[in-house]
């Protein structure tokens, strides 16, 4: 049966199929991707000093020479842990926010959503400065002699403290879809408020708690004005690592670091579009 | 919904966490940095809050109010180019088929998910004198050169003697080109989300009741989609407005935004009296603009109502 097919004739609104809109589109593609995948060539440039400006072979030895850097690995390593606590924190506090505002009708509740939601909004160069000014007021400042990872803990503060309203966000958006009549249909089998959250809410939640974490997660790891003001020393994470290595001078080694990390976060984006799936009804 | 008068226990088992945390670690800090606005050095390292009000008195300064003045163009300036590129590619997410519209929608927020350190570094190959854009540029002049001659207008030197390299690194330019590229992805999805509620019909009866393509697009397309475009605006010229890695990398010391000027009270001046009082103008000049937003939210929903 011949079928009719509508999308070969472009109607005056098919905006996406007017070549001046797509080569709009297609060039600001290009303008995004162009200097990452730039990045990832020249990490295999094989040129010893300002390796950015002629390509000179490949190599993959700068891969070889980050992972020797000791230092940069300790970084990297200082990241994943920072990472790894606060998504892990991040996520509980966020749930248990998600729940209150979803759940819970209270006076001062726009007060209360606001003060969570700013985090998000204000900017990260006075969330920086105030938690340093904190930290230093404190006397917690670490001066190096704290054991790692305990030295970690400002950063892992901060990292908590402006990614958890991301999560929580996430996660209420998840519990806008519960149906209610499941918790009372438990309910009405004798359950008990704990069991429905355990074994009702909880499920239901999952992907929004997934989701959430990884959110964390990348926020965690890609953070760096933050980091930079809230961290001593000795606590030196891998973007603040990267900051003084540029800083410094720009090598091939800087960009074969930056590849792997690249490399990671896709990764990570992909685990996180496997749980979500990709909505094609939005 | 649950009303929280029979459930107060519970109420404060998952409010308490979240309001402990956000106090201490959020509000607390603001504080300290709001007394110190009003504090002076008494030594190098104490001090002592006599509120004094001569930091915000500085701030009037001309190399600060030029400092102000600076920020604010490049962040407006960067947003408007967000704007006039994002609105396009929104357009065309929009209403593409639906298979291709979310790896379209991918595709713009894979970026975004990269290191923003990193992204802003990668920039440092490509505007450089003799980086890849310069490249490009090197390349088309020398075939637009060709074309000249072939066509025998080589001789009037329509375009001057030889190629001169952009200088981008260092300047307002590159700095703009910098916050654009980062913050791209912000300015698309407001606009995609407002476009992709549209109702589409109301395109059409515009079409039908003898409108062009031109007038539909101005007079319908865009006022409906102006709270995205509202949206997107604001958040794009928040972070904008305060940048630090930008201007750092890719102005080279010669395009100070607020937040260098903010990283050198505390990092290496040691000011910190004065450093927590720009810190707070530049989180008042966000305030105020989020609070003109929400303003307009209201007044839109009014009119709606009427």
């Amino acid at each position: 049966m011949p079928r009719f097919k509508r999308s070969s004739t472009a109607g005056p609104f098919d905006y996406s199929r007017k070549p001046l809109l797509r080569i709009v589109f297609i060039l600001g593609t290009v303008f995004l991707y162009a200097p990452i995948i730039v990045l990832i060539i020249f990490s295999f440039n094989n040129s010893r000093r300002g390796g950015n400006i002629i390509w000179k072979g490949f190599t993959t030895k700068y891969y070889t020479k980050a992972f020797g850097n000791e230092e940069l690995m300790l970084a990297f390593a200082n990241s994943l842990t920072i990472a790894v606590v606060s998504t892990i924190i991040s996520v509980i506090l966020g749930a248990l926010t998600a729940i209150v505002l979803w759940r819970f009708r209270f006076p001062l509740k726009p007060m209360f959503e606001g003060l969570v939601s700013l985090p998000i909004v204000i900017p990260e160069i006075c969330m920086g400065v105030s938690l340093a000014m904190f930290f230093s007021t404190m006397g917690w400042m670490q001066t190096g002699d704290t054991a790692w990872p305990f030295n970690l803990s400002n950063i892992i503060i901060a990292h908590i403290t402006f990614s958890f309203p991301f999560a929580a966000m996430v996660i209420r958006t998840r519990l806008q879809s519960f149906n209610r009549e499941m918790e009372e249909a438990a309910k009405d089998l004798g359950a008990s408020e704990f069991r429905v959250f355990v074994d009702i809410l909880l499920p239901h939640m999952k992907p929004g708690l997934i989701a959430g974490a990884l959110l964390a997660f990348t926020l965690s790891l890609d953070d760096f004005v933050i980091t930079f003001f809230t961290s001593g020393p000795n606590t030196v994470t891998f973007p603040v690592k990267i900051y003084s290595m540029v800083r410094f001078s720009v090598t091939p080694e800087i960009n074969a670091a930056s590849t792997v990390l690249i490399i990671m976060t896709l990764l990570l984006t992909f685990i996180a579009l496997r749980y979500q799936r990709i909505d094609t009804t939005p | 919904m649950q009303d929280i008068r029979n459930r107060l226990g519970v109420f404060f088992a998952f409010s308490g966490p979240t309001l402990l945390w956000l106090i201490l670690f959020f509000v607390v800090p603001l504080g300290i940095i709001w007394l110190y606005s009003f504090g002076e050095n008494v030594s190098l390292t104490r001090i002592e809050t006599t509120w004094t009000l001569d930091n915000y008195r500085r701030m009037l300064e001309p190399e600060i109010i030029e400092l102000m003045r600076r920020s604010l163009w490049l962040a407006f300036v960067s947003t408007l180019v967000c704007l006039l590129v994002g609105f396009p590619m929104a357009l065309v997410i929009a209403t593409a088929s639906h298979g291709a519209k979310p790896w379209l929608l991918l595709l713009i927020m894979l970026p975004f998910w990269t290191n923003l350190l990193i992204r802003t570094y990668a920039l440092l190959n490509i505007l450089g004198t003799r980086g890849r854009l310069n490249d490009l540029l090197g390349w088309l002049y020398e075939r637009a050169d060709q074309l000249l001659h072939l066509i025998g207008l080589g001789r009037l030197g329509l375009l001057g003697d030889q190629f001169t390299p952009l200088k981008l690194l260092g300047t307002q330019t590159g700095v703009i080109y910098g916050i654009v590229y980062v913050s791209l992805p912000f300015a698309i999805l407001p606009i995609y989300s407002s476009l992709e509620r549209m109702d589409k019909s109301l395109l059409e009866a515009s079409m039908d009741l003898g409108a062009s393509q031109w007038q539909t697009a101005r007079h319908v397309l865009i006022p409906l989609a102006l709270p995205g475009i509202m949206t997107a605006a604001i958040i794009t010229f928040i972070p904008a407005l305060g940048q630090f890695l930008t201007p750092d990398l890719l102005g080279r010391g010669q395009v100070d935004m607020i937040a260098n000027v903010i990283e050198r009270q505390f990092k290496r001046a040691n000011d910190w009296p004065f450093g927590s009082a720009i810190s707070l103008t530049l989180l008042y000049v966000t305030f105020i603009l989020l609070a003109l937003r929400s303003f307009n939210d209201a007044a839109r929903s009014r009119r709606v109502a009427r």
